[in-house]
């Protein structure tokens, strides 16, 4: 019987699968974060209008970006040759990705709306 | 008939690349939950491997698309600040004014469009994780469970957000077009 490879690559380790989902969970819970944080505070609120017309939305979703690219970059370089096999990992991401759901939900965040 | 580029622009937001994230996102989710290298020749694995590659790329570019043109086309028309002392009829161009404008509409901005506008950014981030993970280690999702549950829960996230963003949008839409 003939064997059929499934792909090209040789793929020994898991590492860098985990860097980018776990990479993507602290990008969701830090874009809940700035929301919360521009909800509570006119001066960030501000800061983060790098675009006017489309208000701190802009920065919020910038400043996310840029910190997942930055925090995968580095989980990747870190866990790139390692075999990851705690399911805890999976577990955290969830948990973090759940905890940004809540804090872009408006009677949450509306918590700390400032005065 | 005729349209607006704004309502073109709209349209092609929320229809076309909203509607093709929607309808992709079921093919994708019924191959990857089927994905288990026990249930399957390598054959096999390897056909729905090509098909989940090809899905997971296009679903993360709909999604960057679909927020961008969000946020930087159709979100800075709505959010539009109307002349001082503008009411009533006169609100038809600047949509959140006219609907904060009505007691009875004002939760379709307080709560919906609050919603929608945060809730989409996560879709493309998540999605475009999953997509460089089936794409780099689509094998091993094939064998291992844990990484396999993980990427599907990152999709069924993605498609919560999707809907919601996708239905508000709609709905506001609905109450105070964007003309």
């Amino acid at each position: 019987m003939t064997r059929i490879p499934l792909d090209n690559s040789v793929e020994t380790t898991n590492g860098s699968a985990w860097a980018a989902i776990l990479a993507a969970a602290i990008s969701c819970v830090a874009f809940g974060a700035l929301v919360d944080l521009a909800e509570a505070s006119g001066r960030v609120s501000h800061m983060l209008s790098f675009y006017n017309p489309a208000g701190d939305l802009s920065g919020k979703s910038c400043v996310a970006i840029v910190i997942w690219l930055f925090v995968w970059g580095w989980l990747h370089v870190r866990w790139r040759n390692r075999n990851i096999t705690s399911g805890k990992l999976g577990v955290v991401a969830i948990v973090l990705i759940l905890l940004s759901l809540l804090a872009t939900f408006p009677p949450f965040f509306n918590l700390f709306a400032a005065a | 008939m005729e349209m607006t580029s704004r309502e073109l622009w709209t349209a092609l937001h929320g229809m076309f690349f909203g509607g093709l994230f929607l309808i992709l996102f079921s093919g994708l989710i019924i191959t990857l939950w089927g994905l288990d290298s026990e249930s399957f020749t390598q054959l096999g694995i390897r056909r729905r491997l090509r098909v989940l590659r090809v899905c997971s790329c296009a679903l993360a570019l709909l999604a960057w698309f679909t927020v961008i043109a969000g946020t930087y086309v159709v979100y800075p028309w709505y959010r539009a600040k109307p002349p001082q002392g503008t009411t009533g009829s006169a609100l038809m161009h600047y949509p959140r004014s006219l609907l904060l404008y009505r007691p009875q509409t004002a939760d379709w901005h307080e709560l919906g469009m609050e919603w929608k506008e945060h809730i989409a950014w996560l879709t493309p981030i998540l999605a475009t994780s999953a997509a460089v993970v089936l794409n780099a280690h689509g094998r091993r999702v094939s064998r291992d469970r844990q990484l396999r549950r993980t990427v599907l829960a990152f999709y069924s996230i993605c498609f919560f957000c999707a809907v919601v963003a996708g239905v508000f949008g709609a709905l506001i839409n609905k109450a105070a077009p964007i003309r």
